[in-house]
């Protein structure tokens, strides 16, 4: 198909798409105007029944907790897929990283840009540990503390070098933590089976509302969200890295 | 007030998404992807969406453009 | 409003998939795909939106805070936007491994030089 057909192909479905829209947008409630029942519902019951304030999380972790289930495997697949799509094929070598490479000598970064690194790393686990501790609490939690915390990795590469982060880099623990997260969740869900309860249950106690640790199994769940996320961007991040950095074809015919 | 703050994180929204798509070069692109998510970022807190401003900041602060910039200096080191 | 609001959804999903249909390259296009997706949320919380609502979090609020905004709505769509990134990025290790087997990005070059 030429790119003028397909364009025209596009502007044809694209008209049709557009009302199908337009008519499917326009039987909404308008903007604004009312919160379905069940929303209502649970921003009334949330804070007495689970003993959290931020309801997001109560719904997120207990009453659609099994969406969220799904949600992580969708997560750990898509970063298993990166990890089989990025792996050194056959007729590629890991050379040595261009940064210490004889030939190209890049300075290496000064003193002050290590010590911002250093400093700022540990500034985003703290923020990280901090967004998944108190998500039951105020709005965060494993979904974006678990990326705060992956990004205090990238922070050492941008301030030192490849070397410096497959160094501090254990690549078992990233996918064990990215494994064990995954599992975790399940194994929480579990212990409502074992409680004689359906799964997912939220048979820990619950604590005293507007404590850290309050909400049952809704902080612990999401420490292994948290666990999983970071560990997953964390490869994600480090696959691409080492295909920039390192993964070379080999010359010559293939 | 709030529907003006909510009406103007729309309209930058729908503008920088324009713009994202319209931008051809992946590099340029990775920056306008930034404005744009800056904007849904505040399009959600203006709806009083904490929980997802704040993954959206993490996620489009960090996690896209890292990995466009990665992918594309993977293909520029390719084509050396 | 509600016609700004609802024709910004419908807006940024087709402008997404127009990038799409016109891209010249597989970079620019995952990102187009993401713009796409983003309309998704926008939705969600459009529909979970009240006037004058607040936040769904019971921490610190006045004596007689009002109504909150639709707190499902903001749950469904906190771990699209995480996991939509993860799915770009595997979106994007395929377009990388696409170059590396047909030093291309474009994808009309792709078909070309398919045998």
């Amino acid at each position: 198909m030429s790119r003028r057909a397909r364009l025209m192909f596009f502007a044809v479905a694209a008209a049709a798409l557009a009302v199908t829209l337009g008519v499917g947008l326009a039987g909404l409630p308008s903007f604004g105007s009312q919160v379905s029942a069940y929303a209502r519902m649970l921003n009334e019951v949330s804070g007495r029944q689970r003993h959290v304030t931020d309801v997001v999380s109560a719904i997120t972790f207990d009453y659609r907790g099994i969406d969220t289930l799904f949600e992580e495997f969708i997560l750990l697949g898509a970063v298993t897929g990166i990890s089989v799509l990025l792996r050194p094929l056959s007729d590629e070598t890991r050379q040595l990283p261009e940064d210490k490479a004889p030939d190209r000598g890049i300075p290496p970064p000064s003193p002050a840009v290590w010590l911002l690194a250093v400093f700022l790393s540990s500034l985003l686990v703290l923020t990280g540990l901090e967004t998944v501790t108190h998500g039951t609490l105020t709005p965060g939690g494993g979904f974006q503390g678990g990326v705060i915390l992956a990004s205090a990795l990238y922070v050492v590469y941008l301030g030192t070098n490849y070397r410096t982060v497959e160094r501090y880099q254990p690549d078992a623990l990233l996918e064990s933590s990215d494994g064990v997260g995954a599992f975790g969740y399940v194994f929480i869900g579990l212990l409502g089976l074992m409680a004689g309860d359906v799964f997912l249950t939220n048979v820990v106690g619950l604590g005293v509302t507007g404590n850290p640790i309050s909400g049952g199994i809704i902080p612990l769940l999401n420490l292994t969200v948290g666990l999983e996320v970071a560990g997953g961007f964390a490869i994600l991040a480090s696959e691409f890295l080492d295909q920039t950095a390192v993964i070379r074809t080999k010359t010559g015919p293939r | 007030m709030s529907e003006v703050i909510i009406a103007v994180a729309l309209i930058w929204v729908a503008a920088s998404g324009t713009a994202v798509v319209l931008t051809r070069d992946p590099l340029r692109q990775a920056f306008v992807a930034g404005f744009f998510g800056l904007g849904l970022a505040f399009l959600y807190l203006s709806m009083q969406a904490g929980d997802v401003a704040l993954s959206q900041i993490v996620v489009g602060a960090i996690a896209l453009p890292l990995i466009v910039l990665l992918a594309m200096a993977k293909v520029r080191k390719d084509r050396e | 409003m509600s016609v700004l609001a609802y024709g910004v959804v419908a807006w940024l999903f087709l402008v997404g998939i127009y990038g799409v249909v016109t891209s010249r390259n597989l970079i620019h296009l995952v990102v187009c795909v993401s713009v796409a997706q983003s309309a998704t949320d926008v939705l969600l919380l459009e529909i979970g939106y009240r006037n004058g609502g607040h936040a769904p979090v019971f921490v610190d609020l006045p004596a007689h805070p009002g109504p909150a905004v639709d707190a499902v709505m903001q749950a469904l769509a906190l771990t699209d936007v995480v996991v939509g990134a993860a799915v770009t990025a595997l979106l994007m290790a395929l377009a990388v491994q696409v170059h590396k087997r047909a030093g291309t990005l474009d994808p009309d070059e792709l078909r070309a030089t398919r045998e």
